[in-house]
């Protein structure tokens, strides 16, 4: 059964289709990649599923309940974490209480957010580093902690934005060892992502968006074989 | 625990302070925990969840107008008028809130905002002939050398004694919030709004709530004002130099701690007035000497301590960085 359906979702900014009909279903328990070029509208597609944008069409179906039009925090309630592409860490808070923050949806007292966020920072292998002020985190760090924050809201559907991208290849694939533990777990996990690395390494289904349309979706394996999307990435193939 | 040290020997200190000091002493001392009081409310919101509030003078005088009015009108005492005065800072609080959150306004233009709220309900009051007007609103003022609570009237001791407390309870209220759900969810907004909600905040609701308890807080400010001065006038206490008065405390001590708007009240309250006294032992006559004063010590601040003279404090003496 589909955790999220996305059926038919059109979105234009000013006349510029950012967006359009977009269709694909991610199941109980999948972990799908979304990806594409730049500018294909991955990251629209993440703001509408997250409440930032309404959709101009269609609809966003979660656990059986429309939620496009919802606000993002009464997204993140009915049970979707996101990420942001660029990191938005509390700065001046510490590392413990921006997590804390996150625990507090699901924890409505602070001792017990506090000791359910600091779980969290274990399994991100943030735990040492919790007293620093977030500001004072490394890049690699602030994704990770993005991560965190959004793990400790309690989500069944976790929303990945290129939390790989800028991270050296073997930071990459402790990540990457995270997230299919997590996934392993029972949560359900839709992520944009560049680096192919990781999407081979985690992705059971991929599907693909250049100028807003979905130009094929499939197994791994058999969408980075596609002619359509080599040609996307690739150019065109010409004979020699 | 060395911050618990520090609270009880001040506490003690503050306790004591009348046995040993004369009634100008006195006044000065109520004054300073006048801004304390007054910068801790306003440090509920701009300090914890980020909004800026240029117009405080609104809840001041609004507080103060209502308390006194119904005691000089109906003759009802300050202890039953401080609830309708609460309810009226709530209520203008949730108006202005209501209309700067829900059409996103934010930042310099919600500042603005406030500052004109306050702005037109102090040319309101001057119309308001039922209370005075531009004239004024008076209170009975006599000798009085007993304490009654209950209706606010006794010697200046008793006013020094009710500001003490009023000052240790924001305190607390501050400490307690800091530490509770609305507390993390605040400082959420303030760093990141945008992360905030998606971290499931319904960021309205919590930033409507500091606005709420800020201007109940400022409320009680006005009610004391009302009844330690006597006297309230619309220009003056509807005034955007006491907004500003306001802020300078927690800007000068350290914005968003607990214990920077009363070491910056303090600081200030007191060499302003010695500067005032230094100026007229000398002689000369330099009218707003004392807001010179202001602009070169908020200048120096911000060029070396942008965060407050606090948070250098707690660090050097290990205080933690919340307190």
């Amino acid at each position: 059964m589909a955790l999220l359906e996305i059926r038919s979702l059109s979105k234009s900014f000013r006349g510029l289709r950012a967006v359009t009909r977009a269709s694909f279903q991610v199941p109980e328990g999948g972990l799908v990649a979304l990806i594409g070029p730049n500018g294909a509208g991955k990251t629209t597609i993440f703001n509408m599923a997250a409440g930032v944008y309404a959709p101009d069409a269609g609809e966003i179906v979660f656990a059986g309940r429309r939620i496009d039009g919802l606000r993002p925090d009464q997204v993140c309630a009915a049970g979707v974490g996101r990420t942001f592409q660029v990191v938005k860490p509390f700065a001046g808070m510490s590392v413990l209480d921006n997590v804390i923050v996150g625990a507090l949806r699901a924890e409505r007292r602070v001792p017990e957010a506090r000791s359910h966020a600091l779980g969290i920072l274990e399994k991100l292998n943030l735990g040492a580093k919790r007293d620093l002020p977030a500001a004072s985190l490394t890049l690699p760090d602030r994704k990770r902690l993005e991560v965190a924050r959004a793990l400790a809201t309690g989500p069944r559907l976790l929303l990945l934005d290129e939390v790989m991208a800028g991270l050296r290849p073997t930071e990459c694939d402790q990540l990457v060892e995270v997230f299919r533990d997590l996934n392993r777990g029972g949560l359900t996990i839709l992520l944009i992502e560049h680096v192919m690395r990781a999407v081979m390494a985690l992705a059971q289904h991929v599907v693909v968006l250049h100028h807003g349309e979905i130009i094929a979706q499939g197994a791994p394996e058999q969408v980075v074989r596609d002619p359509a999307v080599l040609e996307c990435y690739l150019g065109e193939e010409t004979d020699v | 625990m060395r911050a618990r040290l520090l609270l009880g020997a001040l506490g003690a200190g503050l306790i004591a302070l009348p046995q040993f000091s004369g009634s100008y002493v006195l006044s000065l001392a109520t004054l300073a925990l006048y801004f304390a009081f007054t910068g801790q409310a306003w440090n509920v919101m701009m300090g914890f969840a980020g909004q800026l509030s240029l117009g405080h003078s609104l809840f001041v005088g609004l507080g103060a107008y209502a308390a006194a009015a119904l005691f000089v009108k109906f003759g009802i005492g300050p202890w039953a008028g401080l609830w309708v005065a609460m309810a009226l800072c709530v209520a203008a609080g949730a108006a202005i809130g209501l209309l700067a959150f829900r059409f996103g306004i934010s930042g310099v233009y919600f500042a603005l905002l406030t500052i004109a709220f306050a702005e037109f309900t102090r040319i309101g009051f001057d119309h308001i002939g039922w209370l005075g007007g531009p004239g004024g609103l008076f209170l009975k003022v006599g000798q009085r050398t007993s304490w009654d609570l209950a209706n606010l009237r006794g010697t200046p001791v008793m006013f020094y004694y009710v500001m003490l407390a009023l000052t240790a309870g924001a305190f607390a209220l501050c400490a307690w919030l800091l530490r509770s759900r609305a507390g993390y969810y605040w400082q959420a907004i303030r760093e990141d709004e945008d992360a905030a909600r998606a971290l499931g905040i319904n960021t309205f609701r919590w930033k409507l709530l500091a606005v709420a308890i800020s201007a109940a807080m400022t409320s009680l400010a006005g009610v004391f004002f009302a009844f330690y001065y006597n006297n309230l006038f619309p220009e003056q206490i509807f005034h955007i130099s006491q907004s500003i008065e306001i802020i300078l405390g927690p800007i000068v001590g350290g914005v968003g701690t607990l214990f920077g708007p009363i070491l910056g009240a303090v600081l200030l309250t007191t060499l302003a007035e010695s500067l005032t006294n230094l100026v007229a032992a000398t002689g000369l006559d330099i009218p707003g000497v004392k807001q010179v004063f202001y602009g070169v010590i908020l200048l120096l601040v911000i060029m070396f301590l942008p965060n407050g003279i606090w948070p250098p404090i707690a660090k050097r003496f290990g205080l933690g960085r919340k307190d």
